[in-house]
């Protein structure tokens, strides 16, 4: 199991566009990954390929969420995902 | 001839609506100007809920609904992103984010959970939505806000499942007049200008959100006419906004009334800046606003100040009071918008249509009668003075005149309560709204207490007449142009100037933006008036085709009319202008 953390750049947090943007990329991997706020348990963690799953998380500008994935190319893709997520997606 | 026999034929049968209909004439009430023809589409019916409990019918598996349901949301998935892809800028994100949700794992796993429990595909999707949705609005903020989106989707997601066009306003490539029963508020999100080329409602009055969302942009616009959502889409149809008439299949004649508007529009599409009448006579002519934004747009188009600033956008969607800092940010905006000019803002208008949970009672049977407006002071006291506190905080380093006033107050004594409020904040000119009949048959004594009054038509004709605004059948009684209600204005001016300091009387609500009916308030007495920017070049032309004498004799007429109808008849008849301008 890989895992990574995140810091939410976006300022207005993890909401509707910022959030489609991760869930599409997530949608292209070939992986099943995971998202939680850091420090709840694994098992609490949400599918992190559906935007509302995303979108209760409720995780604001400054929260760190934990990303987790296994297989083959985890590593690299929950590198690209931490990438999108410490991107401030509402300034572009 | 055979195409008489099949004509003859389907007249007798089932004849296509548009061959059946043609040169039929409906009748409603223009509440926008503009002549324009163009083919329909018809506003989808809201969707229905499904049976509470409703079961999956026998000899259908789970497994067949669960199917059918994952088909349903996909295909709403591939029609949002499809149309996601024409959009542009925040439309398109809001597409793409909705898409996503339609054919969200989690959403459907948890409506095919249901279905493995005995719900019926729609019933699941149904309640699993809801549950979502009440989640969001739990987590308050922008994801509040998302909440409608995933009732959106659930209805798109419903209608598919029962073959039925998806809700909301209908998309099409190319503009269309959209005919419906009426317009929600929730769809003038959703209303692209581009697209849309006419508003024709068989229900609503001239106050209803679908009357006051077409002057805002500008659409041509007929509602209560009655029957008009019987036609079927594609049939082509000549919308005249002025004269509230809608004509199926024009001729000739109509293709030149459209075509001369174009014109129209074009000329009309600029005012200088200064509301003057014939003789010299000045008219400020303010715009009223709901935001920086709006406030920008209406300093474009010439606006001499703002009328009235709506403080609710501050406020609604909200489970909780704005703080000072958030408001003094907000109101800021619209001050640096107008500089050096007046901008009068409205303190919270909450109740009644626009409730907000932390100040408004949602049980009261009687909400228009209610707790609403400066009321909620009674019942939550602090909220409006944090508000005033908020706006002469943001009135600070501004170059804008802030004067301040209340809605819906009945008496002096309200008055006098108020302007305490604004002298304890610092604010030093404070008003009030004539929207309440006693106010306007009591605005001497109000006016000892305050230094201006600004009347507020659509609920002010709503309480005069005891007719709800947004009661299609109500239509003819719900209207600016009711001698009645002209009284009262009358009455208001005739008290400012029984005060003796010549106290401004202003018009802030829908009626000023009707060119003609301006003309009567202006001979009523009225000072300055106050509309939808939009409106602002046509009201000005008519006010700069008479004189203040002329506007008297005008208002006179009204007065004395004995309906809307003729006092409206009346005084259009007596200002050729409106029909050269096609107004």
């Amino acid at each position: 199991m890989s895992e990574r953390t995140a810091v939410i750049a976006s300022r207005v947090g993890l909401h509707a566009r910022p959030a489609g943007i991760f869930v599409a990329a997530v949608g292209e991997l070939p992986l099943e990954v995971t998202i939680a706020m850091a420090g709840e348990p694994a098992d609490d963690a949400m599918d992190a390929s559906s935007i509302l799953s995303i979108m209760s998380l409720g995780a604001s500008n400054g929260d760190t969420v934990v990303l987790r994935a296994e297989g083959e190319g985890a590593e690299e893709a929950l590198d690209s995902l931490v990438k999108i997520l410490e991107t401030d997606l509402d300034a572009e | 001839m055979i195409v008489q026999t099949l004509s003859g034929s389907a007249g007798a049968g089932q004849a296509p609506a548009d061959q059946a209909e043609t040169g039929r004439t409906f009748s409603g009430v223009g509440v926008s100007p503009g002549r324009i023809i163009g083919s329909i589409l018809l506003m989808p019916k809201a969707v229905r809920e499904p049976a509470v409990g409703e079961q999956l019918v026998a000899g259908t598996s789970a497994e067949d609904a669960s199917a059918l349901l994952r088909t349903a949301a996909k295909a709403v998935q591939t029609n949002l992103t499809a149309r996601s892809s024409s959009a542009s800028g925040t439309g398109r994100e809001v597409l793409e984010a909705t898409a996503l949700m339609a054919n969200d794992p989690m959403l459907v796993k948890a409506a095919v959970k249901l279905i493995n429990n005995g719900a019926s595909a729609e019933r699941a999707i149904w309640d699993a939505a809801a549950s979502v949705a009440e989640m969001l609005h739990n987590l308050g903020g922008y994801m509040a806000e998302r909440a409608t989106d995933v009732l959106d989707v659930r209805g798109r997601i419903v209608a598919e499942l029962r073959g039925v066009p998806a809700p909301g306003i209908p998309y099409s490539d190319t503009p269309f007049v959209l005919v419906g029963e009426d317009l929600a508020p929730a769809d003038t999100a959703t209303l692209d200008p581009a697209k849309v080329m006419a508003l024709v409602t068989s229900s609503g009055g001239p106050q209803s959100h679908t009357a006051i969302i077409a002057r805002a942009l500008g659409l041509p616009a007929v509602v209560a006419a009655v029957g008009v959502d019987s036609l079927t889409d594609g049939t082509l149809v000549f919308v005249d906004g002025a004269a509230g008439t809608v004509l199926v299949d024009p001729g000739g004649d109509e293709v030149a009334l459209a075509k001369a508007w174009e014109t129209t529009t074009a000329a009309l599409a600029v005012f200088d800046g200064t509301g003057r009448m014939k003789d010299g006579h000045l008219v400020p002519l303010l715009s009223n606003v709901g935001g920086a934004k709006d406030a920008v747009k209406a300093a474009a188009a010439g606006a001499q100040g703002v009328g009235l600033l709506r403080t609710e956008f501050c406020f609604l969607e909200r489970d909780t009071e704005p703080t000072i800092a958030e408001q003094v940010e907000a109101y800021r905006g619209v001050f640096d918008a107008f500089p050096g000019k007046k901008v009068v803002v409205r303190t919270l208008d909450a109740g009644a249509d626009k409730p907000l949970p932390f100040l408004t009672d949602a049980s009261e049977p009687n909400p228009a009668l209610g707790v609403r407006g400066y009321r909620t002071d009674f019942t939550s006291p602090g909220v409006l003075e944090r508000q005033l506190q908020a706006i002469a905080q943001a009135t600070e380093g501004t170059e804008a005149q802030v004067w301040v006033m209340a809605p819906m107050i009945s008496t002096a004594e309200e008055a006098e309560h108020f302007a305490s409020l604004c002298a304890a904040a610092g604010l030093k000119t404070p008003g009030v709204m004539v929207e309440v009949p006693s106010a306007a048959l009591t605005s001497a004594s109000i006016l000892e207490h305050v230094d201006f009054v600004s009347l507020g038509t659509n609920d002010l004709t709503q309480y005069a007449m005891a007719a709800d605004r947004q009661l299609g059948p109500l239509a003819g009684l719900n209207t600016p142009w009711q001698p009645a209600v002209l009284q009262l204005i009358r009455l208001t001016v005739a008290g400012s100037r029984d005060e003796g300091h010549n106290k401004p009387v202003g018009v802030c609500g829908e009626a000023a933006a009707d060119p003609a009916l301006a003309v009567v308030l202006v001979g009523l007495g009225v000072t300055t008036l106050s509309m939808t920017a939009r409106a602002l070049s046509a009201v000005a032309a008519v006010l700069a085709s008479v004189t203040l004498p002329e506007a008297e004799q005008l208002a006179k007429l009204a007065l004395t009319a004995h309906s809307a109808a003729d006092a409206r008849r009346i005084v259009r008849e007596k200002l050729p202008i409106l029909n050269t301008l096609g107004l």
